[in-house]
C-alpha cells in the first residue's frame, strides 16, 4: 500500500483507542479481542516463524529477569531499565525485518539488541561493564552496538535517536540500497522537538525509516495524560502527512504485521510511517524507581494481558506447541540465559588502556617532542 | 597559485571534495537555491545536483542529527549552519552523538562529519548572532574543531576536514570571507590538522591568536617592529587538538607571551593555552602569560559599543609592551 492510498491526512489504517491513553486507559481492545484477532494472524504464519517469534520473547523475559537478579547484587552498575511488559513491540517488529535491515532505539533496549540477533552473551558482558560486551564495556546498558547486526545503538537522550535513524533511513536512499531503519522511542519522546523535525524531514524527503513509539504510557513517573495535550500519538501524524497506524502492542503478531506493512511501503517507495503501539511496562522506569505514581491493581490489570502469557495461550490453544515443546523452549532459554551470565561474569574487565582509546578514529598525535 | 577570497578558497574545497567522493554530501538552510547565505556554497547545486546540495528547513537540531546518523552509515556529511549562532540549537546531536558514538560504541561507528559555517562576531547583529563558540566545542573529546584565518589554510583544513574519520567542528570567521590571498590549484592540497602556523616570525614576545585575531596580531606586529620589538605570531589554526608544541618552542624562544581571542575569557580557549603554557614553560617566562579576550558581555549592537567589545591592534599592542615591561 503506497502513502497515495491513504487519507487525505495521510493516516491510514486508524482506530482511535476508545478511552485516553493514560494511567487509567481502557486498553485498545479486550483480552477477548485480542486473543481472536491473535489466533487469526497466527493461522496465516508458519510454525517455524511462531516459535522463533515466541522464544525471542521468552528469551528477552528471562534475560531481563536474570539482569534484575544480577542488578540487585552489585553487578550491574548505573541505570538499568528493563523493557518487561513490553516483548511483543521489539521482537513483532524486528521479525519483520531482515538481518541488514537497522534498528535504533533508547535505553530501554536490551530486548531490541537480542531481537536484532546480537548474542545474549554480548549484551550481558555489556551489562556487567566487561571487554567482551557488545561496546566493550564503555557503553553499558544504555549503550549497546552491534555493527555487524545493523544495530546502531542504544541513545539515552530522549527522542536524540530519532534524527539519527532518520539519517540512516536517508542514507540508505542516497546509496539506492533497499534497507529499511526501524526507529523505537517512547510516549515521552513525542513531546521532543527532535521528533517532530525528523519526521517533517522524513516525508518531506521520503525516507525510508519506520519510526515506533511504544506507548508504555508513562514517561519516568509521569503518566501521558499530564505530559501531552493531545493523548493520540498516531494522529500526530495529520501534522507530517506521514503514514501511520495504532497498533496494540500485547500482540506479537499485531505488532510484525503493522512493521511487514511499514515495510512494505518503505523498501518500495521510500516511505516513512509512524506506527503508535500501545503498550505497558511492569517494572518500574529503570531499577531505582520506587513506582509510587501509579497502582498495584493498574500494573495488575495490565499484566493480564501480558504479551507473552497472550501468546503461549494462542500458540496452545491452536495447537503450534505442545506442553512439553513450551518445556524444552523454556528449558533452552534458560540455558541460554544462564550461559550468558557465566559469560559475562568470567569475562575479563576491560584493560586500562581502554581508557583512551576509541576517542578518535583519526587520533592525531600533537606531542611530538 | 591564484589569488582568491576565503569565501572562494572554501567553495573551491567544497566542490573538489565533492567531486572526488561521491559520499560526500553538502545540507544546511539555503543552500542549493539560494547559493548560500553567505555564497559559500555558490553555484555547487548546478554542478553536483539535489542529491548532493540539499536545501533544510530550519531545523537545525533535526539535520545535525539527520547527518550524523547519515555518517554511521558510511555517509561523509557536510552540514552548514548558516551560522554557529544556529548549532546551539543542535549541540545535543553534535555533543551527544556525534562526539561520543565511537567511544560509547566500543570503537564501532566513526562519524565523518564536517559541522561547517560563520561564528564568531559579524557587523551590527547584537547578541544572539554574535559570537565566539569554539571554547564548548573544544571543551569535548571526540570532536576537532578548527578556525583558519587566510585563504590557504580555509581551503587546505577544509579539505582535510572532510577527508578526516572524526567530527570536525569548522568554524569561519564571518568579517573574514572577502579576505584574499594566494591558493594553491593543487587538487590534493592539503593542511593536516592539528598543525599550528607561524604566521610571522621574531624574538622578544610570542602573540598566539586564532581567526579573527590573526590579521589584529600580524598589523600589531608591525606596529611593535618599528618600535624594535620582534613579535613571533603563532596561528594554531586547529584548536582540538592544539599544537601546543609549535606555542612552547616559540615561548622558550623568546619568554613572553600575549594570547588574543574574540571570545569572551572566561573558561575561553586563551585560558587554556596559558594554562598548559604555565604547566610546560613557566620557567622560561619572564612575564606572567596575558590574554586579550573579547568584552564579557553580551555582543552589543551600537558601532561604539560593539567596536568596544572586540579585540583591537591597540589592545594587542599594549598587551605586549606589557608583557615586555615597556609600559
Amino acid at each position: 500500500m503506497s502513502a497515495e492510498e491513504t487519507s487525505a491526512t495521510g493516516v491510514m489504517d486508524q482506530e482511535s483507542p476508545e478511552t485516553d491513553a493514560a494511567t487509567n486507559a481502557a486498553p485498545a481492545q479486550t483480552t477477548g479481542e485480542l486473543k481472536a484477532a491473535q489466533k487469526s494472524r497466527l493461522a496465516e504464519l508458519d510454525r517455524e516463524t511462531l516459535i522463533d517469534i515466541y522464544h525471542q520473547m521468552l528469551l528477552a523475559r528471562r534475560f531481563e529477569e536474570k539482569a534484575a537478579e544480577a542488578y540487585s547484587g552489585g553487578k550491574i552498575g548505573g541505570f538499568c531499565h528493563l523493557y518487561i511488559g513490553q516483548e511483543a513491540v521489539a521482537i513483532g517488529a524486528i521479525s519483520a525485518i531482515r538481518r541488514d535491515d537497522y534498528v535504533l532505539t533508547s535505553y530501554r533496549e536490551h530486548a531490541h539488541a537480542i531481537a536484532k540477533g546480537m548474542s545474549p552473551e554480548s549484551v550481558m558482558a555489556e551489562l556487567f561493564g566487561k571487554a567482551t560486551g557488545c561496546s566493550k564495556g564503555k557503553g553499558g546498558s544504555m549503550h549497546m552496538f552491534d555493527k555487524e547486526f545493523g544495530f546502531l545503538g542504544g541513545h539515552a537522550i530522549v527522542g536524540g535517536q530519532i534524527p539519527l535513524a532518520t539519517g540512516v533511513a536517508f542514507a540508505s536512499k542516497y546509496k539506492g540500497t533497499d534497507q529499511v531503519t526501524l526507529c523505537f522511542f517512547g510516549e515521552a519522546a513525542v513531546n521532543q522537538g527532535a521528533f517532530h523535525e525528523s519526521l517533517n524531514m522524513a516525508q518531506l524527503w521520503k525516507v525510508p525509516c519506520i519510526y515506533i513509539c511504544e506507548n508504555n504510557q508513562y514517561g519516568m513517573g509521569t503518566s501521558l495524560e499530564r505530559a501531552m495535550s493531545s493523548h493520540d500519538i498516531s494522529q500526530k501524524s495529520c501534522a507530517y502527512d506521514i503514514a501511520a497506524e495504532f497498533v496494540d502492542g500485547m500482540d506479537v503478531l499485531a505488532v510484525r504485521e503493522a512493521t511487514l506493512r511499514a515495510v512494505e511501503r518503505a523498501r518500495k517507495d521510500y516511505l516513512p510511517t509512524l506506527l503508535e503501539v500501545r503498550t505497558y511496562r511492569f517494572m518500574g522506569h529503570s531499577m531505582s524507581d520506587p513506582g509510587n505514581y501509579r497502582t498495584r491493581a493498574e500494573i495488575e490489570r495490565h499484566q493480564e494481558r501480558d504479551p507473552i502469557k497472550l501468546f503461549s495461550a494462542s500458540l496452545k490453544e491452536e495447537g503450534v506447541l505442545s506442553d512439553s515443546e513450551f518445556q524444552e523452549i523454556e528449558a533452552q532459554v534458560k540455558e541460554q540465559v544462564e550461559k550468558a551470565v557465566k559469560f559475562a561474569e568470567e569475562s575479563p574487565l576491560p584493560d586500562p588502556k581502554e581508557l583512551y582509546t576509541d576517542v578518535y578514529a583519526s587520533p592525531i598525535n600533537t606531542q611530538r617532542d | 597559485m591564484a589569488v582568491v577570497t576565503i569565501r572562494e578558497a572554501l567553495n573551491q574545497a567544497l566542490r573538489e571534495e565533492m567531486q572526488r567522493d561521491e559520499n560526500v554530501f553538502l545540507m544546511g538552510e539555503e543552500v542549493a537555491e539560494y547559493q548560500g547565505a553567505y555564497k559559500v556554497t555558490k553555484g555547487l547545486l548546478q554542478e553536483l545536483g539535489a542529491k548532493r546540495v540539499i536545501d533544510t528547513p530550519i531545523t537545525e537540531l533535526g539535520f545535525a542529527g539527520l547527518g550524523v546518523g547519515a555518517a554511521m552509515v558510511g555517509l561523509r556529511p557536510i552540514v552548514e549552519f548558516m551560522t554557529f549562532n544556529f548549532s546551539i540549537l543542535a549541540t545535543d546531536q553534535i555533543i551527544n552523538s556525534a562526539a561520543k558514538m565511537l567511544y560509547m560504541s566500543g570503537g564501532q561507528f566513526n562519524i565523518p562529519i564536517v559541522f561547517r559555517g560563520p561564528g564568531g562576531s559579524a557587523y551590527q547583529v547584537s547578541s544572539q548572532h554574535s559570537q565566539a563558540l569554539e571554547s564548548w566545542f573544544a571543551y569535548f573529546p571526540g570532536l576537532k574543531v578548527v578556525m583558519p584565518s587566510t585563504p590557504a589554510d580555509a581551503k587546505g583544513l577544509l579539505k582535510a576536514s572532510i577527508r578526516d574519520d572524526d567530527p570536525v567542528i569548522f568554524i569561519e570567521q564571518e568579517r573574514m570571507y572577502g579576505i584574499k590571498g594566494e591558493v594553491s590549484d593543487d587538487p590534493d592540497f592539503v593542511i593536516p590538522l592539528g598543525v599550528a602556523d607561524i604566521k610571522r616570525e621574531g624574538t622578544d614576545a610570542t602573540i598566539v591568536a586564532r581567526s579573527l585575531m590573526v590579521p589584529v596580531a600580524l598589523k600589531a606586529a608591525d606596529v611593535l617592529q618599528k618600535e624594535g620589538v620582534s613579535c613571533e605570531v603563532i596561528d594554531p589554526r586547529t584548536i582540538r587538538p592544539l599544537d601546543i608544541e609549535t606555542i612552547i618552542k616559540s615561548v622558550k624562544k623568546t619568554n613572553r607571551v600575549v594570547i588574543a581571542e574574540e571570545s569572551h575569557p572566561f573558561c575561553g580557549v586563551a585560558a587554556e593555552i596559558g594554562s598548559e603554557i604555565n604547566e610546560r614553560a613557566f620557567d622560561y617566562l619572564d612575564a606572567p602569560v596575558k590574554r586579550v579576550s573579547g568584552a564579557d558581555v553580551p555582543m552589543p549592537y551600537a558601532k561604539n559599543l560593539e567596536d568596544l567589545a572586540v579585540p583591537t591592534v591597540d589592545q594587542i599592542v599594549a598587551a605586549v609592551r606589557e608583557v615586555a615591561y615597556l609600559e
